[in-house]
């Protein structure tokens, strides 16, 4: 951890590309899910967050990609209150996120390589720009044999690999995984998890929701504690990956 | 690397799955009703012409009713009144008609009468107008009143009025036809829009999360059902050309009737109807994309 979280909510470090100011969410009229979260993550730096079933991990991780609002607070991405940011302005901050779905969300009538192509293609960007870059990620995270499959002949793991290339195939400025080791094996798992320490080196912002305990120790990474809605910040415990 | 897939070869696949089991029905509504579209534009452009056939015919005529004063005979007030219209300004031929000619036109009224020729029959005078700059009615009026001539000029405009009604209200009906034809096409794509939305949610949530904006997700649809409209018009008016050029064929050289005069180019009025089926669908689409995006995400 490279500084304390709650610190930076404090705004002694408004460079934080995430911080969340007396944030609270509710579905509907539903109880708060989340209550008066007050954190920052600092550029570059490696979290995890996990609780209970129910504590609000993913509810938390959509505020932060922007597929949900807070019913309180204030969120903030790279700087920006996205509350008051235009409409236009959000599909860029978009852009700058990557996410690996708990449920992952391939599309299936699209083959290996345009799934992980995708974010590409939205930014914009020519193929003949991308695609050998493409085709090294997907050969980097065990895929290379595999870019004309499509999802549904994929097993767990490669779909689980898939995802997350499409989430990090843009260098995104954060990357978001919600429960990115659920559905594989232990060594799958420690697998998937160096590569976002990889990433994580290459300077993204990494936060990770996760239910895996072992895991967590293992990292040496601090920790974002969900309990009934509220975020208790830990410090690393562990060797550091 | 994968044997079999060529990097340096790699297409972007379409966002959209390119094919929907539900197209089929969707091709054939919008083809039946481009079909009807467009058989409704032939027959407002052969009634038009009809009417305006008909119209240029009336209006180029004038028919002169004499009635014989004094000791006149018929046919020397007929004659006398042939001259002082053909001396007119604006009439190219007066010709007064054979007396059987208005025989023939009063013997419905009276039957088969033997001794018709010894009734006051009135004779008949035919005027041909001036096509550029024709004689009015009074003006034809006034000229028979100089000569003294009993007579009462026709110069056809009761009909007039009424054909050129009967148009305007045959091209009004057309163009009702067609917009309601446009507007359940519209609906029709709306509605698939919708349909495709929501079993496509999945792509639309992706794209969204991955920083496509709602333009740019409209748009995949809005091409989609373009494309499949612009399809489904082509298919319609190529059979609503195959039911023209059927009708042309067995009408004759007179088209469907003389009532409804169809005529070969009448079939190009087709020619529109895919590019404005794909329109009708873009703008549908497009609109309904846009309103539910913003309220799906």
């Amino acid at each position: 951890m490279s500084r304390n979280p709650v610190a930076a909510a404090a705004g002694k470090f408004p460079e934080d590309v995430v911080r969340f100011d007396d944030v609270s969410m509710r579905y509907g009229r539903g109880p708060d899910v989340l209550t008066n979260l007050n954190f920052g993550l600092a550029p570059g730096s490696f979290h995890f967050v996990t609780g209970p079933s129910g504590a609000g991990k993913s509810s938390l991780l959509k505020l932060i990609y922007l597929a949900a609002q807070p019913s309180k607070g204030l969120v903030h991405l790279f700087g920006q209150d996205v509350a008051h940011a235009p409409a236009s302005a959000k599909p860029q901050l978009r852009r700058r996120i990557g996410v690996v779905f708990q449920d992952l969300v391939l599309l299936d009538h699209l083959s290996t390589f345009d799934n992980a192509a995708l974010p590409l293609r939205i930014a914009g960007r020519k193929p003949a720009d991308y695609r050998n870059d493409v085709a090294e990620l997907l050969t980097w995270v065990g895929l290379g044999q595999r870019m004309h499959a499509m999802p549904a002949t994929l097993a767990g793991g490669e779909r689980q690999r898939l995802a997350i290339a499409r989430a990090v195939v843009n260098r995104p400025d954060i990357l978001l995984a919600d429960e990115p080791t659920g559905n594989v094996d232990h060594d799958m798992a420690v697998r998937i998890f160096r590569l976002f320490v990889e990433l994580n080196r290459l300077g993204t912002t990494v936060l990770i929701a996760t239910h895996d305990q072992d895991l967590i120790a293992r990292s040496g990474r601090p920790v974002l504690l969900l309990e009934n809605g509220r975020i208790s910040p830990k410090p690393a415990q562990g060797p550091l990956a | 690397m994968s044997e079999i897939f060529d990097v340096q070869r790699w297409k972007p696949a379409p966002f959209l799955p390119e094919k929907e089991t539900r197209d089929g029905a969707l091709i054939f509504v919008i083809a039946v009703l481009c079909f009807l579209a467009c058989l409704t534009a032939m027959g407002v452009i052969a009634a038009d012409r009809a009417a305006a056939g008909w119209t240029g015919q009336l209006t180029g005529e004038a028919t002169v009713i004499v009635r014989p004063r004094g000791g006149e005979t018929p046919d020397a007030a007929a004659a006398r009144a042939a001259e002082a219209l053909a001396g007119t300004a604006g009439v190219t031929e007066a010709r007064a008609l054979e007396p059987a000619k208005a025989y023939d036109l009063i013997r419905p009224w009276l039957g088969d009468v033997s001794d018709l020729e010894d009734l006051p029959v009135p004779r008949l005078v035919a005027v041909t107008l001036d096509g550029r700059h024709p004689a009015t009615a009074a003006q034809l009026g006034a000229a028979l009143t100089s000569q003294n001539i009993d007579a009462t000029v026709d110069d056809h405009s009761i009909w007039i009025k009424d054909i050129r009604r009967a148009g305007g209200l045959v091209r009004g009906l057309g163009a009702g036809i067609f917009l309601l034809i446009a507007a359940a096409a519209g609906a029709v794509i709306a509605f698939a829009t919708r349909a495709g939305l929501a079993a496509r949610r999945d792509v639309v949530e992706v794209l969204h999360l991955a920083g496509a904006e709602d333009g740019f997700i409209a748009r995949l649809f809005q091409v989609r059902f373009a494309r499949v409209a612009g399809y489904a018009g082509l298919l319609g008016a190529i059979a609503a050309m195959a039911v023209g050029a059927g009708l042309r064929i067995a009408g004759g050289g007179e088209g469907l009737t003389p009532a409804l005069p169809l005529a070969w180019s009448d079939l190009l009025a087709v020619v529109p109807c895919p590019l404005l089926a794909a329109l009708v669908a873009a703008t549908a689409a497009q609109l309904t994309a846009i309103g539910l995006i913003r309220t799906m995400l």
